[in-house]
């Protein structure tokens, strides 16, 4: 990891909601290029609503959010584009499209964005999918796959353009322990090898410790951040009763586990 | 799918890859720089043609020069590394950086020797044959197993009132009925109206306009009243039902509906085919009226007056005319709900599913209703209705 990583994402004062709603007020953060990134919450606490507004989805009531210094909301055209081919999305429900094999999912951002040979969209489609442990499935239908599998195929779909900064909103949850750790292992590789940055949507407590660098705590009642730091600060060294009701549940086997063998073989 | 274009002209691009030796057996290259989807796009197709032209028994490439190096770039190293094993050569590639070595180690070559994207398709006809004639046949019982089981919950509703959820079914006659008054209104106006029209121009040879008017009154109450009612349903609530009920399908709901001990025919059917049956016949009704409205207009502007045409209407249909129409359409109705209930019930898993269980609902109710209107003309026939 780089130590003090350069900001990619920077996040101002933003304000976000549905119609008379308001869901997070004057949220403000930063993220750094490479940095695995992990938005932490209670269920219907607004995580994937910041998502869907830090991706440029909805327009947010307040405040800006620049990648590199570039406004995605007020960013039309050629930047748009280009602006968009840098992120990828994983959606909490997976999005794959229905009409859609597995392998024709994932090739449809590689048509879209690239110049690269029909047998090479091939190639390296199922490559990602060989990455998620579906390689033999790339000619099913998602209504034919189990909730796991749809899942991993969109992560798969997600990263397969290799953009800069990958947005997965719970990746992990519903997979098994193993497969789990092994997506853990594999954002970590990206993130390694291509200094790809990723914010990420999770609740798997051994998921946040084997790869977030930094962790940002949102309220429902709140309405904003209440706790932000690395997973270990915040499980020592936090006030906040939720924060820590939540780390102290788990905290202690996670500890062990991570001590008797490495958490990924 | 494009096919596989074939660009010899295409220059290897020098800046990223060079050929440092070549000779009979073997081909040395170096790749430079960052290796992400553009450049590999660039590079694809003339490298590959390079390659397939040379045949080479080893194939080595350099590449300590490459900076970065993409899922794209793994790609093309993954290609070069499937085709010498496919044509049984050796490869080797060095002096990748660790971090993209890293990235390289996760893949096998062999793993990719073929590569399916798209779904098997069934091959020859015979097969395709047989598959249509199962599935017909399938169809079939399908449809006998429904109608058995709504004709029992039929019953039940009607021995048990209470246990049906009537305000659903207001909703569904509000949206099936009320809603579809002004279609059906206007629909069957410009047919009364333009039968009609259509009708004087004969007549007036024999100068018989006025019958023009029993013409009209006949044709629309025993037969265009509720047919049109009945296909207009068919289009606009039938697709509904389907596609409503499909939804469900696929969202897991009619299970969530089973598994609470909630069969999903006397749940959701039983209320859509007691509010379609009892809305058709007034829908026809107005159908009727319209349709003479119509007609009406076309007489008072060949100048005869209203009271002339009513009178003619009244002397051409009996009240056997109308409550034979409107018998019907309780037939009809039966078949809309039905059919765009059991296509909604039927669908599969998929998106495009729920779509094609709405067409086939329409398509299945225009046939099953022409077929009753066909069945009913000759049963009326011997009755002398
Ligand atoms: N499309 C929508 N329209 C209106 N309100 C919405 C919509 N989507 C979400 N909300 C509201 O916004 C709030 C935050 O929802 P969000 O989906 O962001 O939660 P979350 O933190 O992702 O929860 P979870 O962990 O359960 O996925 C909730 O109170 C929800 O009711
Ligand atoms: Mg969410």
């Amino acid at each position: 990891m780089p130590e003090s990583p350069k900001t990619i994402i920077k996040v101002k004062n933003l304000t976000v909601g549905y119609g008379d709603t308001i869901v997070l007020r004057d949220v403000s953060f930063d993220v750094g290029r490479g940095e695995i990134f992990v938005v932490l919450g209670g269920s219907g606490c607004g995580k994937s609503t910041l998502l869907k507004n830090m991706i440029g989805l909805y327009r947010p009531r307040a405040g800006q959010i620049l990648y590199d210094g570039q406004d995605i909301v007020t960013a039309e055209g050629v930047q748009r584009r280009s602006l968009l081919r840098s992120i990828g999305v994983m959606y909490q429900s997976g999005a794959l499209f229905g009409s859609l094999t597995l392998m024709e999912n994932v090739r449809l951002p590689l048509e879209e964005f690239t110049d690269l040979p029909d047998p090479a969209m091939d190639l390296i489609a199922a490559m990602k999918l060989q990455l998620v442990g579906l390689k033999d499935f790339g000619h099913y239908l998602p209504s034919e796959l189990s909730g796991g599998m749809r899942k991993r195929a969109a992560i798969a779909r997600a990263m397969v353009l290799d953009p800069q900064i990958l947005f997965l909103d719970e990746p992990t949850a519903g997979l098994d322990p193993i497969t789990s750790a092994e997506m853990d292992q594999l954002i970590l590789q990206l993130a390694e090898s291509l200094t790809m940055t990723f914010v990420i949507v999770t609740h798997e407590l051994p998921s946040i410790f084997a790869v977030a660098d930094r962790v940002i705590m949102l309220d429902q009642r709140a309405k904003g951040i209440v706790a932000s730091g690395s997973p270990a600060q915040l499980r020592d060294t936090s006030t906040d009763p939720w924060v820590r009701s939540f780390f102290r549940r788990e905290t202690t086997p996670v500890a062990i586990q991570q001590e008797d063998r490495p958490p990924h073989e | 799918m494009k096919p596989f274009t074939k660009k010899p002209s295409a220059a290897l691009p020098g800046d990223v890859c060079r050929i440092l030796e070549h000779n009979e057996e073997t081909l040395y290259l170096s790749l430079t720089g960052r290796l992400d989807a553009s450049a590999t796009a660039q590079l694809w197709t003339p490298l590959l043609n390079l390659v397939e032209n040379i045949a080479p028994q080893l194939l080595r490439v350099k590449a300590d020069a490459v900076t970065y190096c993409d899922g794209a770039g793994i790609g093309l190293l993954m290609e070069l590394a499937r085709r010498q094993l496919k044509r049984q050569g050796q490869y080797s590639l060095n002096g990748l950086k660790e971090e993209i070595a890293h990235l390289w180690s996760q893949y096998q070559p062999e793993d990719f020797l073929e590569i399916h994207s798209t779904r098997p398709q069934p091959c020859c006809m015979p097969e395709e044959a047989g598959r249509l004639v199962v599935h017909a046949w399938q169809s079939m019982l399908d449809m006998v197993r429904f109608t058995g089981e709504l004709t029992l919950a039929l019953l039940h509703a009607a021995r048990h009132p209470r246990s049906v959820r009537w305000p659903e079914v207001w909703l569904v006659m509000e949206k099936a009925g009320v809603n579809a008054l002004f279609i059906v209104g206007l629909i069957s106006f410009l047919i009364g109206l333009i039968m009609a029209f259509q009708a004087t121009i004969p007549m007036r040879q024999f100068g018989v306009e006025i019958y023009v008017a029993n013409l009209t009154a006949l044709s629309m109450l025993r037969e265009l009243g509720p047919l049109m009612t009945a296909l207009l349903l068919a289009g606009r609530s039938g697709s509904a039902f389907a596609a409503e009920l499909g939804t469900m399908k696929i969202n897991e709901e009619i299970d969530a509906l089973t598994t609470m001990g909630l069969a999903p025919i006397p749940f959701l059917v039983v209320t859509r085919v007691l509010a379609t049956v009892m809305i058709m016949p007034l829908l026809s009704l107005f159908a009727n009226l319209m349709g003479l409205v119509g007609g009406a207009v076309v007489l008072l502007s060949l100048g005869y007056p209203l009271i002339t045409y009513i009178n003619q209407v009244k002397a051409a249909v009996n009240l056997l005319d109308l409550t034979g129409g409107l018998a019907k359409t309780l037939i009809f109705a039966l078949i809309v709900a039905g059919v765009g209930c059991l296509y909604g019930l039927k669908t599969r898993s998929g998106a495009s599913a729920v779509g094609d269980s709405a067409t086939r609902a329409v398509v299945m109710g225009i046939i099953l209703i022409v077929i009753a209107d066909g069945l009913f003309a000759v049963v009326y026939y011997y009755l002398g209705i």
